[in-house]
């Protein structure tokens, strides 16, 4: 029991992080990313390329694969989704030629991996020995991906709380017209937190990577995932993705290791309901008026 | 003024609405007489619209009753409100650009029960755009009319739908002094077809001009009640407005 | 008025004769391909019918395509043909009802994140089921159904589908769907209950969908859950619906056949990077073509004749 539960932390605390990319994404720059989950195992393949091909280890595979997909998606926002901010005359608008625009590039993307690396599952095999935590034994890289979520959220936490360009970003999330009107460049703040999102699920790639199997598919369901997570918590609200990311990581551990670790979909689907049954807004959403 | 006879059309007991810890509407209570012109006044943020929200049916109310025509219509989803007999224009006004004039009052009326002929619609669409002055105007697309035009096409929308009860939610806002008489009188006819009218306002000129009675909110809570020309000299009110809007600065 | 719905009937009675013709040609490459013209034509139709409208983009038309072609899969040998169809029918209008009825009354951005997993839910569950119930995964199709049988259902699946299409355009929920897709919010305001007009149409479409699976189903000898669900379906379809235009019953089918046989092409020349153009082809269709041919027609129409924009829904 108390396996299950340290397991479905860990894996929690990983959905919370990818699902915080996201919700940026989704929340500040008004984007919604279908393509979300590609980007991730973009980076978990890149990870592997300098792991097995250079013998970087994945922390410093970090440093080199988060500041090239925030320059990527800095890049992707401005070409391919500026002009559909432009152009949309209200938020559904926008939010349906994203959705169209996005899913079109989880094509591509996805696409371009299979012609890379095929359809096979990869993994390699990094700080893979077994640890005592918490009076349980797990495995080492699954800790240190762990510490380094942890100091990821608060770091983004604090940037967002503490700083005057986090300030901004918050503002744009809770209005963007009353932001232009406090002199926000609003173009640019999203475009940077969309681009910071980027930087965020690349992070979250490069660690799964170090403890999961993935193939060039695998994208979807973390797409998937992510997106559960952002709309349970409260779309744009960091602490709603955590507790949200939480609750999905521990269910799906207790429904694998109690009743089959075949329906986890079925089970994110489930708690996705009746989230949104009873708080259609999200656990930490507000209503709007 | 005239004062109707009867049970009111619109009763409201008790309402509340809070937005995490903003208390938009606070235990508002007031009733409106068959035929009676109410203007809900108010500084911005003060809860007009959220009320609004909440007897279309926009909003669920926290706590408290709303009767139309003596049945409780709080919680209700809006389109079983609307086809109760309760229409309503926004703040922001709606047309549907995509469709042309008759089209955009025919959404007012195909789905009111009992269901109208075809025949009889296209006689009803016709009047109505005769009555708020889009006569010729049929086929054009709602997304070309000037914006005068666009509010006569939201009123007549709303119209079409017979309503026992219209709310009009800042209706004559934005318009020039010579549109402003033709909509203040437009507004007034229809109180001769028996509609009860429940509208928000910022132009006082419209609201001496048209109002029987006012209602006055400030932070959510009712702070007058009576007759126009009484309560737009209440002290308690000119000071809610001066010193709403040195708040909201 | 009469007379033009009378001549075009006529019209599409003599199309509908003749394309029943085509497999007497007896070329059974053209028939193959017939098949898939109208595999995609009816998919992007029915598609369109839903989403064009109240604009609600769904990416589960494989989900349903799926559970069409897994029930006769499962069925297909022990069970009639007709009630086959019948049980896939009902299995696609309780799925989408379901769907439907706990997405659709809240705003369009949980539906499509629930019809962007369901195809990958679905076939998680069944292959679930497979593994730990019936103990089988992946099953063969014997059932006794030619390639020309299938090609004369779809046909008759088209010719339903534009009727029916044709006959909600003129009909109060047709209107209602109109009025959502400009303006939810003035739709509940008009008295429209606008949760069951997107619910029942959403419905009817995907009931269209796995149709189309379960007839199409037979084309295979062998289907396990990956051939059923295969995601490349709702993309092409999605595609193809919107290159046509969705705001209109005929703009699908403008995408559907063109790209059918684009898809066809590229899918035998460059099999390996087929994803990759796909999605190329896509954002330029997204970017380039917003409101599709058909919306390209009318503005051409429009700005060649300077008559005013014509309204009436095909």
């Amino acid at each position: 029991m108390t396996n299950a539960i340290l397991t479905g932390l860990m894996l929690g605390g990983m959905y919370a992080l990818i699902a915080m990319g996201l919700t940026l994404q989704y929340g500040v720059a008004r984007i919604m990313n279908l393509s979300y989950g590609e980007f991730l195992i973009a980076a978990a393949f890149a990870s592997h390329w300098l792991f097995t091909g250079w013998a970087i280890s994945p922390f410093v595979g970090l440093a080199l694969v988060v500041p090239l997909a925030f320059v990527l998606n800095f890049a992707i926002y401005k070409l391919l989704l500026t002009p559909l901010v432009r152009r949309a005359p209200n938020r559904d608008a926008l939010e349906v030629d994203s959705i169209l625009a996005t899913f079109g590039l989880t094509f591509i993307i996805q696409g371009s991996m299979l012609a890379l690396f095929g359809g096979a599952y990869y993994s390699y095999s990094f700080l893979a020995f077994p640890v005592q935590f918490l009076g349980e034994t797990v495995a080492a890289n699954r800790l240190a991906a762990l510490g380094i979520t942890i100091l990821l959220g608060l770091a983004l936490y604090a940037a967002l709380t503490r700083t005057r360009a986090g300030t901004a970003v918050r503002a744009v999330a809770v209005d963007p017209f009353a932001a232009q009107l406090v002199a926000i460049n609003v173009p640019q703040a999203s475009a940077l937190t969309f681009a910071l999102g980027g930087a965020l699920v690349a992070a979250a790639g490069v660690l799964v990577s170090t403890f999961l199997t993935f193939s060039a598919s695998s994208g979807v369901v973390f797409t998937m995932k992510a997106l559960i997570v952002v709309v349970m918590g409260g779309v744009g609200n960091m602490l709603g993705c955590l507790v949200a990311g939480l609750a999905l990581g521990l269910s799906e551990a207790l429904v694998a290791s109690y009743v089959d670790p075949g329906l986890t979909l079925a089970v994110n689907f489930a708690l996705f309901l009746a989230v949104l049954l009873v708080k259609p807004a999200g656990l930490f959403g507000r209503a709007t008026r | 003024m005239s004062q109707g006879s009867g049970t009111p059309v619109l009763t409201i007991n008790g309402l509340r609405r809070a937005f995490g810890g903003l208390v938009a509407v606070n235990d508002l209570s007031f009733a409106v007489a068959q035929g009676e012109i109410m203007g809900l006044l108010g500084p911005n943020g003060s809860g007009k619209t959220t009320a609004l929200n909440l007897i279309s049916g926009v909003l669920r109310p926290d706590a408290g009753t709303i009767r139309l025509m003596g049945q409780n219509i709080a919680g209700l989803a809006s389109y079983r409100i609307a086809r109760l007999g309760l229409a309503r224009t926004f703040q922001l006004v709606r047309v549907l650009d995509g469709m042309d004039c008759r089209e955009n009052i025919k959404a007012g009326l195909a789905f009111q029960r009992p269901h109208l002929s075809a025949a009889d619609a296209e006689v009803r669409i016709g009047a109505l755009l005769d009555r708020v002055g889009l006569a010729g105007h049929d086929r054009r697309p709602a997304a070309d009319l000037t914006y005068i035009d666009r509010k006569r096409l939201e009123l007549a929308r709303a119209l079409a739908a017979k309503p026992r009860l219209l709310l009009l939610d800042e209706w004559l806002a934005g318009l020039n002094p010579s549109e402003l008489a033709i909509g203040i009188d437009l507004i007034r006819s229809l109180r001769a077809d028996g509609i009860t009218i429940v509208l928000v306002e910022h132009v006082m000129s419209a609201v001496r001009a048209l109002c029987d009675r006012c209602i006055v909110m400030s932070s959510g809570r009712k702070i007058a009640e009576g007759a126009t020309a009484d309560v737009l000299s209440d002290a308690a009110v000119v000071k809610a407005y001066l010193g709403g809007v040195a708040a909201d600065a | 008025m009469t007379a033009r719905v009378a001549g075009f009937g006529a019209a599409a009675l003599t199309a509908l004769a003749l394309l029943a013709l085509v497999p007497r040609l007896g070329n059974a490459y053209y028939l193959a391909l017939a098949i898939s013209l109208l595999q995609y034509t009816v998919l992007a139709t029915a598609w369109g019918m839903f989403s064009g409208p109240t604009r609600y983009v769904s990416l589960a038309t494989t989900a349903f395509f799926g559970v069409g072609a897994y029930t006769v899969a499962v069925l297909g040998e022990i069970l009639p043909w007709p009630l086959v169809l019948l049980i896939a029918a009902a299995l696609g209008a309780i799925v989408a009802g379901i769907v439907g009825l706990s997405t659709l009354r809240l705003s369009g951005v949980y539906f499509v994140i629930f019809t962007f997993g369901l195809t990958e839910l679905i076939r998680q569950l069944v292959v679930w089921f497979e593994v730990n119930k019936s103990r089988v995964l992946g099953r063969y199709v014997f059932v006794d159904i030619t390639q020309a049988d299938i090609y004369w259902q779809l046909l008759a699946l088209t010719a339903a589908v534009f009727l029916l299409g044709w006959l909600i355009a003129r009909s109060r929920l047709g209107f209602a769907l109109r009025v959502i897709g400009e303006d939810e919010t003035v739709a509940k305001h008009c008295g429209i209950n606008t949760t069951f007009a997107k619910v029942a149409l959403f419905t009817i479409s995907a009931t269209v969908m796995t149709l189309v699976g379960a007839i199409m189903a037979p084309r295979w000898t062998y289907i396990e859950p990956s051939i059923a669900f295969n995601s490349m379906i709702s993309f092409q379809v999605l595609i193809m619906a919107l290159l046509g235009g969705a705001h209109r019953l005929w703009g699908p089918v403008l995408g559907a056949v063109p790209l059918t046989l684009l898809f066809e092409l590229l899918s035998a020349r460059f099999p390996n990077t087929f994803t990759i153009i796909l999605g190329c082809i896509f954002l330029l269709i997204v970017y380039m073509l917003p409101r599709g041919v058909a919306g390209l027609l009318e503005k051409l129409s429009t700005t060649a004749g300077g008559k005013t924009r014509q309204r009436a829904t095909a």
